[in-house]
């Protein structure tokens, strides 16, 4: 992938998550949110992870996007626009996570591999999909079967928090 | 040139968008987005090693890939089960707001 490409996707993804974060609309976040997540999936699909770009689009900018719309509209949503902004909250929160960023930062600038380009990759006679599930079912098999699980107590979860109270 | 740091850095900067947004919003919706934009930061700097660690067949390091489709499915379950607090919640208070929710505060 060219490098202007990586910088256009990137600045995207960052400006639209910047957006999620400062608007004061639910609705707006929610669409921001689809946005950062397809220049996401993008910097997966440059980094030649192609099945992970793909389940980025279906899973997040689908499935969980779909629920948190609906979840909004459900609820009131108009609600927060009167209410006026805590500042000391603002200035503690925006400070902790500046923090954090200059730590990290700090942090990569002293890894040493963090300078090397990505090195060239092979031609695989089998796709990216195939060396994935051929990993997750032989080396990962007990892991996978738990992460099912989880789904189902997941599922049983919600139906069982989002059932009415029988009076 | 791409270097490894580049997509390091994105990441870090994506994840403290995310820990600005759970520590200075007060709605509960926009806090659960924020959380995923932490994961997927994490998702990020996940596949950018795989990426960089070519194994000997000269192919990505796969296991960082399996590893992000797990937190990809645990991240599915957990805004599942959150929303639906969330619907429980508003059905009790009538709120998304958490400065209204001070039960247990000391």
């Amino acid at each position: 992938m060219p490098p202007f490409l990586f910088w256009i996707f990137a600045v995207l993804m960052l400006t639209f998550g910047a957006a999620v974060v400062l608007n004061r609309n639910p609705v707006a976040s929610a669409l921001c949110l689809v946005v950062s997540f397809l220049g996401l999936a993008a910097l997966f699909m440059s980094l030649d992870a192609f099945f992970v770009g793909i389940i980025q689009v279906l899973i997040y900018a689908g499935a969980v996007m779909v629920l948190f719309l609906f979840i909004i509209m459900l609820l009131d949503i108009r609600a927060e626009e009167r209410r006026r902004i805590n500042w000391l909250g603002v200035i503690g929160g925006t400070a902790v996570a500046v923090i954090l960023l200059i730590q990290i930062c700090v942090v990569i600038a002293h890894f040493r591999s963090a300078g090397q380009a990505f090195p060239p990759l092979a031609r695989s006679t089998t796709d990216d999909v195939w060396n994935i599930g051929q990993l997750l079912f032989t080396n990962y098999t007990l892991p996978f079967q738990i992460i099912g699980v989880l789904v189902l107590v997941a599922t049983i979860g919600v139906v069982l928090l989002s059932r009415r109270e029988p009076r | 040139m791409i270097t490894l740091g580049d997509y390091l850095v994105v990441s870090a900067i994506l994840f403290a968008i995310g820990l600005a947004g759970v520590m200075l919003r007060r709605n509960l919706i926009v806090i659960l987005m924020s959380l995923e934009l932490m994961l997927n930061a994490a998702n990020l700097s996940l596949v950018a090693f795989s990426r960089f660690r070519i194994g000997g067949n000269g192919l990505p390091d796969y296991n960082a890939e399996v590893l992000v489709f797990f937190v990809i499915t645990v991240a599915a379950a957990e805004v599942a089960v959150g929303l639906a607090l969330l619907v429980a919640l508003y059905r009790a208070r009538q709120t998304t707001d958490v400065d209204d929710l001070t039960s247990l505060k000391f």
